[in-house]
């Protein structure tokens, strides 16, 4: 059971607690063990069709010609569906807030970028019909360089993935291809340091692999309406990009959901629903679209694979005094949240602790591979495992107990942060002590007296304002003024999450 | 060609007409209504869709449903006696054994299973009767815990 550490921060406490260390039966465990929990796909209506999707067989190709007359014929099939059938077939998750450019379709039309994009639809009466006239469709591709290395696509004459995106970067604001962070001196930081490394972090795509696969069934119901029982973790995200998508007003639908067979992320990409809510509106039927194992693992969006190269300084009696992070996510063929994952990366930069000096350039890449998407604390997760890891690397290099040395570095109440905020509440040291207690790994006595609240006000010595115009612009001549902003589009309800982009520069 | 069938579900004798291509899994969920079993792979991967035939796990994504002809399945539908749960489901309750939740019928089916074959598993008897049933949320511990807490107390009914 929760164990509350009653010693640590006990003025900050109120002690009369209701629920906060008691157990709570949550309120859905007794349809979870009876088997009465209704998931989206536990809905059978009457007259339901099936969708299927054929997917691109290449990571990058033109698209000449799509034949479909002969599945058109199959038995079976109601309607087939094809780019130009999407009213809005060219969307971005975040829109909704503003932020970044249409860039993915929901059939792509022209060209494909990542193996097993989805090109044509067919809605038929049984998912076996409908995976026949799928082998029917003929598709005649004229394949196109690839790039599927981060790095790679940066350089100049790389495969341009995305067109909206021609330099295989998300651009920020419309003039920045990447995050960056500059805090003190970093190279001066090294200068002083006696010790400096540096290494290289790859990840790899993480699927999720959530026991239900993603999906979503979509019925007329009256008045015009559509209800949409949906495997969405981020249900009103996903009704509003279904109605950017389809050109309807939001309350054209009725989305059900909530109950969800495990998502860790990959369920907000909004996958299935407006093929699906299309589907019922061209044939007036119910339509299900549900992704089998192989489609969730083979093109279900993973967590982004990130590049990262970290190089620190640390003096001999173990300060580190310079960090300096370069990294690469890579967000596949198409945006969807990877730009939000680089901000946050950027955000975390340099992890829990006090440094003088911090540098830090983190780019979103666009690469040949299945677009990455949300998964938990993604941006985060991969460059504190970077962090962690070169964390034991100086504490060995300079003879110090790891977790010593990360009391020593941590941040402290009134340390002024690489962001330029002060540090409050902090209590990394406070974990780092219960941590190696519940280890059994012992720490010296001067390190288990240290605290959060003690020792902190450590502020850069020089650290430069920032300049009031960033010398980093590369995608606009600086002679160039930058666009009016474009006016807030009809309130989506989402401006709330504007907070986490921070406002707008110009 | 539709293949009559008939088996006993959950306590009842049934009759359908099935494609002899249809899974058993497939069957329960769209004839018979039975949404208990899920879908999570379609090919013998997760145990979602695990139910018990004449007693046994088995499952229903990779059974053919004209091979359960004169036979018994049963499903979590059939777990709890009335409004009583099954001393798998109070347990599974207690400790917090799904998150989730889409797992739990595959892995209710595939405890019970064991411990009404062996009324006193050890803990290695457990982990191997569950082997074949995938949870992505809550770790297995719990799910451990919860049926040899319920392999422990007498059975709700026989």
């Amino acid at each position: 059971m929760l164990e509350l550490r009653k010693e640590y921060f006990a003025d900050e406490r109120d002690d009369n607690l209701n629920e906060i260390g008691k157990g709570t039966q949550r309120q859905d465990m007794l349809g979870h063990v009876t088997g009465a929990s209704t998931y989206f796909n536990d809905h059978q209506l009457q007259g339901m069709l099936h969708l299927k999707v054929l997917r691109s067989a290449h990571s990058h190709a033109r698209i000449r010609r799509i034949d479909h007359s002969e599945a058109e014929r199959s038995p079976g099939v109601r309607r087939i569906i094809r780019g130009q059938d999407v009213p809005r077939n060219l969307n971005t998750l975040l829109s909704l807030i503003n932020f970044g450019l249409d860039d993915e379709p929901t059939l792509a039309v022209d060209k494909v970028r990542y193996k097993g994009e989805p090109i044509v639809a067919v809605v038929a009466d049984s998912p076996r019909e409908a995976y026949e006239a799928l082998a029917k469709i003929r598709v005649d591709y004229e394949p196109l360089p690839v790039v599927f290395d981060v790095e790679e696509a940066l350089k100049t004459g790389a495969p341009v993935v995305n067109e909206t995106y021609p330099k295989n970067a998300f651009i920020y604001h419309e003039r920045y291809d990447h995050q960056k962070l500059r805090f003190g001196d970093v190279e001066r930081g090294f200068a002083e340091a006696d010790h400096v490394i540096e290494h290289r972090y790859q990840m790899s795509p993480i699927e999720h692999a959530p026991t239900e696969t993603n999906g979503s069934i979509a019925a007329p119901d009256t008045n015009g309406r559509y209800i949409v029982y949906t495997s969405t973790q981020a249900l009103f995200f996903s009704l509003d990009t279904c109605a950017k998508i389809l050109d309807v007003p939001s309350n054209t639908f009725h989305f059900i959901g909530g109950t969800v067979g495990g998502g860790f992320g990959g369920k907000v990409d909004t996958l299935t629903e407006p093929l699906s809510i299309l589907g019922a509106m061209l044939t007036g039927r119910p339509v299900r679209y549900v992704f089998g194992r192989e489609e969730e693992m083979q093109y279900g969006p993973p967590r982004g694979a990130e590049r990262i190269y970290l190089k620190d300084g640390v003096t001999r009696d173990g300060r580190i005094v310079a960090r300096k992070a370069r990294a690469y996510f890579d967000g596949g063929a198409y945006t969807r949240l990877s730009s939000y994952a680089v901000v946050k990366c950027a955000a975390h930069l340099p992890g829990p602790y006090t440094i003088p000096n911090v540098y830090g350039d983190i780019y979103c890449v666009f690469t040949n591979r299945t677009p990455a998407t949300a998964m938990r604390g993604f941006g985060v997760t991969a460059m504190d495992f970077a962090i962690e890891c070169q964390m034991d690397r100086l504490a060995e290099l300079v003879g110090m107990d790891p977790m010593e040395f990360r009391i020593l570095n941590a941040y402290r109440d009134g340390d002024m942060k690489a962001h330029r905020r002060e540090t409050k509440g902090a209590a990394l040291v406070e974990c780092v002590q219960v941590a190696a207690e519940k280890a059994k790994w012992p720490i010296r006595d001067e390190f288990r007296r240290m605290s959060s609240r003690q020792g902190g006000g450590r502020r850069m010595e020089a650290t430069p304002a920032p300049p009031p115009r960033p010398s980093y612009e590369l995608t606009r001549p600086s002679h160039e003024p930058a666009p009016a902003p474009a006016p807030a589009p009809a309130a989506h309800g989402a401006t709330r999450f504007s907070s986490v982009f921070g406002t707008r520069r110009r | 060609m539709k293949l009559p069938l008939q088996f006993r579900h959950n306590g009842r004798d049934v009759a359908l007409f099935v494609d002899g291509g249809t899974n058993l899994l497939t069957a329960l969920r769209e004839q018979l209504g039975d949404m208990t079993p899920k879908f999570g792979c379609e090919q013998g991967g997760c145990g979602a869709c695990t139910v018990l035939i004449d007693g046994a796990a088995h499952l229903s994504c990779l059974t053919l449903a004209a091979a359960v002809e004169g036979r018994a399945v049963e499903t979590l539908e059939s777990l709890k006696d009335g409004p009583r749960l099954h001393p798998l489901q109070q347990a599974f309750m207690d400790r917090f054994a799904a998150q989730c939740g889409y797992c739990t019928p595959g892995m209710l089916m595939a405890a019970k299973a064991l411990i009404d074959r062996n009324p006193t598993p050890s803990r290695a008897e457990v982990v191997e009767a569950i082997s074949g049933n995938i949870c992505r949320c809550t770790g297995y511990e719990a799910i451990i815990d919860a049926v040899l807490d319920a392999a422990q107390k007498p059975r709700a009914r026989a």
